[in-house]
């Protein structure tokens, strides 16, 4: 799998669209600003969610219990899925068993997880994403760059572009109330034809058996209320305890992900109606292992609002896809790791370390020292570079002998100013690509020290 | 009898940029510290921390605490070295009572000066735009000043500090606290992004007016000066503690 930096470095050649794609997300993220400091509560909120999900993964297999039984009384299908596979043959299979041929879905990151559109197009389903972010990608065979705003790496004239391909829009057409229009009418035509709908699950409720979806389009309710099944898909961290806890992570969700005071619907579903059939799949898919470890069970406090994203400071510059994992970002690169981390080991490198993701989380995931840990892990399974790994042995060691040290340093300040610039500044010297190197001293401070300090 | 303070100078520091220990070490003396400067120190061992060599780390770690443990004291002019450890050497200490107790006095030099010695302005004129550069270690681990993400009350000593100063203006930032992209290997691994970042930096400060940019850290002031020169950039770059020099 290529690497990160490399990935990166391909974004930023096209440096007009790194710089907007890094404003297009520091506009959200100032938006986010402005809406966390209306509530002078912020901070406890944070304080409280964090609380709340912390106790739920503690007690997690008992929630889980808890809200099958609840669900299941108000005649849900409750179906437990360990990986991606299962997951996927559960969804087909329900879907099978109703005949259905056309599906649509709002927006889910899990069944991004899970690859669910491939597979079910393999088997002859037609599945349409209806949030618009998610069917621009999907127009483009593409997977979503982010995880709330799926399309936020795509301009406005290449929507145009596309749409005038697939939906016969005007060639040239930039407008986004026309576009969005176009795409509304197309979709419209995909709703109706549909017979199931898919969903995700943003919070299950374990004292109820009840869950809430929460999306900006209203495409979860025209998805589920037009047909007689409805699949929801989630991850099994999804749960809280209660129907009181709820109001914790509504206010926190939205304001965090796009600086809203809430998302416009926050669809509750308690049970199928009338005439109707409901399926839950909860996926295990590495979750429980997660849970199991003391340095990531915080990584399952998360409640994908994409504000750590949004912060990134690597992420604004180097796109979604250049982290090649379904959530991408800092919390992206955690949860990668975890699934696989050898295709994945220069995730929690993508990263300055600058703490922004953890101030900014409403559910204060260390989310930095979480991708710090991280590396000592990648280090310690044999995923880190040998060169790496050879020049920190080095400098360790030459840091353990203070003349070492000292000889080293002297020798450095007397030859590299009368180096020709061809020799420091080449093809091996990364640092000097785009920076000149410091201008080396003649002395060292604790030369310094001894000629004129210590001998007063 | 005068607190006798152990003067911890970060490798990088020492090696390249003498004259901010030389400031440090000097603004220390002038409000009447005993200054010492353990001579057997090296580095603290973040860079090898931070690319997750930890065993390369540990005997790093020891050292430094058997050279700074006799000081009432260790004050040093960057942000992430003193966060190093005293937010990220635990790992190598078991309930280790001297580490227990340099951690709780380990102190970067503007939080030494207005926390400790209670410094709350100099008497000298600097007659210039100041960009301040937040160092993110200084704000999001030793929260030395509030960061832009968190809800609360404003606060940061090292800037009330410099507004103190006669002459000085401080720019107003389009993002006050956005990292600078150096990150230590981080700058190399990723010299893409890094140098991305960097050059947003520099650019934010150039469009605020800053004439002269300052930090409580080296380390990014290296990587933004790195910029600034290739670019030919009208900015000159000093060390906080290069400013309080030339206003004693
Ligand atoms: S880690 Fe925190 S900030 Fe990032 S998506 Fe999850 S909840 Fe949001």
């Amino acid at each position: 799998m290529p690497s990160h930096p490399q990935l990166a470095a391909e974004f930023i050649q096209d440096k007009d669209r790194a710089h907007w794609h890094d404003q297009s997300l520091w506009f959200v993220r100032s938006k986010r600003d402005k809406a966390a400091q209306q509530l002078p509560e912020w901070e406890l909120l944070r304080e409280q969610a964090s609380q709340i999900k912390q106790h739920t993964v503690s007690r997690l297999p008992d929630l889980l219990e808890e809200f099958e039984r609840n669900a299941t009384a108000r005649g849900v299908h409750v179906h437990w899925a360990r990986n991606a596979t299962e997951h996927n043959e559960i969804v087909h299979g329900i879907l099978k068993k109703h005949n259905v041929s056309r599906v649509v879905k709002s927006k889910s990151m899990l069944t991004e997880e899970c690859h669910l559109n491939p597979y079910l197009e393999r088997h002859g389903i037609e599945i349409i994403d209806t949030d618009l972010g998610e069917r621009i990608v999907q127009m483009q065979n593409m997977p979503p760059s982010h995880i709330v705003m799926p399309a936020i790496h795509i301009k406005k004239e290449e929507i145009g572009e596309l749409f005038h391909e697939k939906l016969g829009t005007e060639k040239g057409a930039t407008d986004p109330q026309y576009l969005t229009e176009a795409a509304r009418q197309h979709l419209r035509q995909k709703f109706i034809q549909a017979e199931a709908g898919i969903t995700g699950v943003n919070f299950a409720i374990a004292e109820t058996g009840g869950f809430v979806v929460c999306t900006n389009e209203g495409n979860a309710d025209l998805g589920t209320s037009l047909n007689k099944l409805h699949i929801a898909c989630m991850g099994i961290e999804k749960l809280i305890p209660r129907a009181g806890d709820l109001s914790v992570f509504l206010r926190l969700l939205a304001r965090s992900a796009t600086g809203q005071p809430i998302t416009t619907y926050s669809s509750h579903f308690h049970g199928p109606a009338p005439g109707q059939e409901m399926h839950i799949v909860l996926l295990d898919n590495g979750r429980s292992e997660i849970s199991g470890s003391d340095e990531f069970r915080r990584s399952l406090n998360c409640i994908r609002c994409a504000a750590c994203m949004n912060t990134c400071p690597v992420y604004r510059r180097s796109g979604g896809y250049s982290y090649s994992n379904t959530v991408p970002g800092p919390i992206g690169s955690i949860l990668g790791p975890a699934r696989d981390p050898k295709a994945n080991s220069t995730l929690p490198f993508a990263c300055s370390l600058c703490g922004s993701c953890t101030d900014v989380c409403p559910v204060k995931i260390d989310l930095h020292h979480q991708l710090l840990t991280w590396r000592k892990e990648i280090r310690v399974k044999g995923f880190l570079p040998f060169s790496k790994r050879l020049s920190m042995k080095m400098m360790s060691w030459m840091m353990q002998v203070p003349r070492l040290y000292k000889l080293g340093g002297k020798m450095a300040r007397w030859i590299v100013p009368k180096l020709p610039r061809f020799l420091l500044y080449n093809r091996l010297n990364d640092w000097g690509k785009q920076r000149e190197l410091p201008e080396f001293p003649k002395q060292s401070f604790r030369e310094w020290m001894k000629q004129n300090h210590d001998k007063q | 009898m005068a607190p006798k303070v152990g003067l911890f100078i970060p490798c990088y520091v020492d090696q390249l940029f003498p004259q901010v220990g030389i400031a440090t070490l000097k603004i220390l003396e002038h409000f009447g510290v005993k200054v010492d400067y353990p001579e057997s120190q090296t580095c603290c061992g973040q860079p090898m921390a931070n690319t997750g060599c930890t065993n390369e780390v540990g005997p790093l770690a020891k050292r430094f605490v058997d050279i700074f443990k006799p000081y009432d004291a260790v004050v040093c002019p960057s942000g992430s070295c003193v966060s190093m450890v005293t937010h990220h050497y635990d790992e190598y200490f078991q309930n280790d009572a001297d580490y227990e107790n340099l951690k709780g006095k380990t102190y970067e030099f503007t939080d030494y000066l207005t926390s400790v010695l209670g410094v709350k302005q100099f008497s000298g004129r600097f007659p210039h735009k100041v960009g301040l550069h937040q160092s993110c270690h200084g704000l999001r681990e030793l929260r030395l000043a509030s960061s832009s993400e968190v809800v609360g009350e404003p606060f940061g000593n090292a800037r009330a500090l410099l507004e103190s100063i006669e002459g000085v203006e401080i720019t107003q930032l389009q993002r006050p606290d956005e990292c600078c992209g150096f990150g230590g290997t981080f700058s190399v691994a990723e010299e893409a992004v890094s140098c991305m970042m960097g050059e947003d930096r520099v650019h934010d400060h150039e469009q605020a007016g800053t004439e002269v940019l300052t930090a409580l850290d080296m380390s990014c002031l290296m990587h933004l000066n790195g910029i600034i020169r290739r670019q030919n950039k009208p900015i000159r770059v000093m060390h906080i503690s290069e400013i309080f020099a030339e206003c004693l």
